[in-house]
């Protein structure tokens, strides 16, 4: 048709155009999107009379909540009333992350073990755990286990100090007494000690020397305790007339929240775990023990390491999974971020920008989750030769 | 980590704009936008005079029925109409007012017969509803996007209500906050103040929750609240022994009770913490619409005031009785400012019944329940159940 007189590319087949025009076009694209989607809200709001600001943190929130990390009560602003829900939903996060990886490695290596039984009983874990609703779980741990055990009349009993009952496990509070400065100086020495010696100890290679650190962490503070005297009280729950009073209450609603989570994403990690160990090559293992490490050895030094690498990009996923699913602590009563939310939108009557808040709230707790394995990823990427 | 962040927040609005504009009524959509705020004008100014004086909405769409109707129907009012059914938000979880009966399958109680009236009214079928079970937490969004025609649920009428969820068409039961707790257990307890330090298992949504945080505030007692999303959790937990006193609207108190393992050993204190009105509401925007809703209920009232139940009122089409015969539409045009049919009462009282006859299916003596009509007995019968008249 037309005669190549030119050897000019025309500009609409020309890569360095193009890559900069698709790049436009999708700019274009999601800007489009995002001012089609604000707009419909916003238009949507202000025709159903909901009010998008954030005014209504400041104001009053007049409930209770029934147990939170900072102090709060209902005389607070409803800025107050989310963060007290949300120090909730960080701590139930935080340990069921620390407790769930502990399980899950170990169910995951039992997963893997020559020994059938135990090997099968993991596995029988696992399959059930993942493939049973969450909710259901939950609800069968708080109704069918914590609701369940005596109630305070009846209460469990260690040595007239701690409490079980079905209100929780209530156990004595420390308290510093005046002489609580002397002791802390010798936890100091003794975390300082062990340090050193630790550090020491990699670089002469001595084994013992660890043990002995170890031995300095407790022995220290213990001889300490004993020469300030008495440097903590404690305060021992009393029963009244209703409730134990005083003393540190682990709420049923917490602990089978955190049972919960903890059971079920161990179930997910221990796949995870079995996973990253499989990923590891045989020959690998097979060298270990032909150089005469025993079991636990090639486990520590040649099989973890390398399954690290495969393990924590999807572990990380977990992480999130159970800090979202902890949202579902309101259908047990427990006072998350998500419950005292919802009672929140409801007595202002703006769902919207309080549950915007909630999720950017746990957008910015993933994200910093994601970060921190991000970081911890690559240090152990490193270690690849 | 930026591009994260944006590409998450893009996300997040996404869902969220999705998630508010989805329910909103397909058929009316294009025209919300600027009528809407016509209609809410016009309910505030002049919410009788919808018959004489035409509102400036748009005309009705669809051709909706036989009848002719010379009041301009608003948005919902023409939706539901073409639609042929009523959406109304109800409860699935407390006997009496509003329960799924697992035998049958069937929406019972008494707010579920106003949505029934409400069918008969617009349709003369009270099988033309669908039942949308909300909880309590979940009733004020689906009111404010639209999602339900009608929340017929056991729900009080507050001012943040009416100004945030929608409005309230009247009240059909005088409710009062109360408290239960094991009679067996605690013989002695007796008020708020004897209940210090103890666990009450309370249900999110409510109104409850603040009342019971005040009334606690104001006893000068601390106490510890256990808070669950849905009806079901809230007395499993109570009725477990998690909580030693379990607090909403007394009525829902009496119901709820009668699902517990033995009703008789629980008592509800003779204290009364707040005042709940309770009552049907409807979505903001149109006149046409909450008239209806707001008729209905009082017609239902009326009737009972004017001796009119569903077994005479077919005798009752020939009183002498000017007031009867206006409400049941056999002297006067009442029907056309509604936009409903000539007969519509009659049809309404024939299907549910006048509220007397309401109340004493769902609640009454011959009920499981047994509730005292108390101060809902008619004003002229010692309380303070009251209607506008028909006229
Ligand atoms: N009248 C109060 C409380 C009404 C209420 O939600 N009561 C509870 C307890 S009886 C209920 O109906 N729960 C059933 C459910 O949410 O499924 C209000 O409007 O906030």
């Amino acid at each position: 048709m037309a005669e190549p007189t030119t050897t000019r590319v025309p500009f609409w087949r020309d890569v360095r155009v193009l890559t900069i025009l698709t790049q436009v076009i999708f700019v274009v694209v999601v800007a489009l999107v995002a001012g089609f989607l604000y707009a419909n809200v916003s238009t949507t709001m202000r025709q159903r009379g909901l009010v998008s600001d954030l005014r209504f943190l400041d104001l009053e929130a007049g409930f209770e909540i029934g147990e939170a990390m900072i102090p709060y009560a209902a005389t607070d602003t409803y800025g107050r009333a989310l963060l007290a829900g949300f120090s909730n939903t960080l701590l139930v996060s935080v340990v069921g992350i620390i407790l769930s990886t502990i399980l899950g490695v170990v169910v995951g290596v039992a997963r893997l073990s020559p020994n059938w039984l135990l090997s099968q009983l993991a596995a029988i874990y696992i399959e059930l755990i993942r493939n049973t609703p969450l909710l259901v779980q939950l609800f069968f741990i708080y109704f069918g286990v914590f609701v369940t055990l005596p109630s305070v009349g009846q209460s469990i009993e260690f040595q007239g100090i701690i409490f079980a009952n079905q209100r929780g496990l209530f156990l004595p509070r420390p308290a510093p007494t005046e002489t609580f400065a002397t002791w802390a100086w010798f936890i100091l020495g003794a975390i300082v000690l062990a340090l050193a010696l630790f550090y020491f100890s990699t670089r002469v290679k001595t084994r013992y020397l660890g043990w002995v650190a170890l031995l300095a962490l407790i022995l220290l503070p213990v001889l300490g305790w004993f020469i300030a005297g008495a440097p903590l009280s404690f305060e021992i729950p009393v029963r009244e007339r209703f409730n134990f009073k005083g003393g540190m209450n682990l709420s049923p609603e917490f602990s089978a929240l955190l049972t919960g989570l903890v059971l079920y994403t161990a179930g997910f990690i221990a796949e995870v775990v079995r996973a990253g160990i499989l990923a590891v090559r045989r020959g690998q293992v097979e060298a270990a023990y032909s150089l005469g490490l025993n079991a636990g050895q090639v486990l520590r030094m040649i099989i973890f390491p390398q399954a690290l690498r495969v393990i924590i990009p999807p572990l990380t996923s977990q992480y999130l999974n159970l800090a979202k699913n902890s949202s579902l602590a309101i259908a047990i009563g427990f006072p998350d971020l998500f419950s005292v939310a919802t009672t929140s939108a409801n007595q202002t009557g703006q769902p919207v920008p309080v549950y915007l808040l909630v999720m950017a709230t746990y957008l910015a707790m993933s994200l910093f989750t994601s970060l921190l394995m991000n970081i911890y990823n690559r240090s152990v990427q490193v270690l690849e030769k | 980590m930026k591009k994260l962040v944006l590409v998450s927040m893009f996300v997040l609005v996404a869902l969220i704009v999705v998630a508010c504009s989805a329910p909103a009524p397909a058929p009316s959509a294009p025209q919300v936008v600027k009528e809407t705020v016509v209609v809410k004008e016009t309910v505030i100014v002049q919410p009788t005079a919808a018959a004489k004086a035409p509102e400036p909405t748009k005309p009705a769409v669809a051709a909706p029925t036989a009848a002719p109707a010379p009041v301009a129907l608003g948005a919902r009012f023409t939706a539901i109409k073409s639609r042929g059914k009523v959406i109304c938000g109800s409860n699935d979880q407390v006997p009496g007012f509003g329960f799924l009966d697992k035998a049958t399958g069937q929406f019972t109680g008494f707010d579920v017969d106003f949505c029934k009236a409400l069918a008969v009214a617009v349709f003369g079928d009270a099988k033309a509803i669908e039942f949308r079970p909300v909880n309590a937490a979940q009733r004020g969004p689906a009111l404010q996007t639209g999602e339900i025609d009608v929340l017929a649920r056991n729900t009080t009428w507050t001012v943040s209500r009416d100004a945030t969820w929608g409005l309230f068409v009247g009240v059909n039961f005088y409710d009062g906050q109360g408290m239960m707790v094991d009679g067996k257990k605690y013989p002695t307890v007796k008020t708020l103040k004897d209940l210090k330090d103890a666990s009450v298992c309370v249900q999110t949504g409510t109104t409850t929750e603040l009342n019971l945080s005040d009334r606690f505030r104001e006893e000068g007692v601390t106490f510890k609240p256990v808070v669950f999303d849905t009806a079901d959790a809230t007395f499993a937990a109570y009725q477990g022994g998690r909580c030693d006193a379990v607090t909403t609207d007394i009525s829902g108190l009496v119901a709820r009770r009668s699902l517990l393992n033995v009703p008789a050993d629980h008592k509800i204190l003779d204290v009364v913490m707040s005042k709940e009105p309770l009552g049907p509401a409807v979505p903001l925007g149109d006149a046409s619409w909450y008239n209806v809703a707001k008729w209905t209920l009082f017609a239902l009232i009326n009737a009972e005031e004017l001796g009119v139940d569903s077994k005479n009122v077919d005798q009752m089409l020939t009183s002498k009785n000017p007031d009867v015969q206006r409400l049941l539409g056999v002297t006067g045009d009442l029907h056309t400012g509604l936009g409903l049919s000539k007969d519509w009462v009659v049809k309404v009282i024939k299907a549910v019944g006048n509220y007397g006859e309401i109340y004493d299916r769902n609640l009454g003596p011959n009920t499981p329940l047994k509730m005292d009509r108390g101060i809902n007995k008619l004003w002229s019968k010692g309380g303070i159940m009251y209607a506008p008249p028909f006229r």
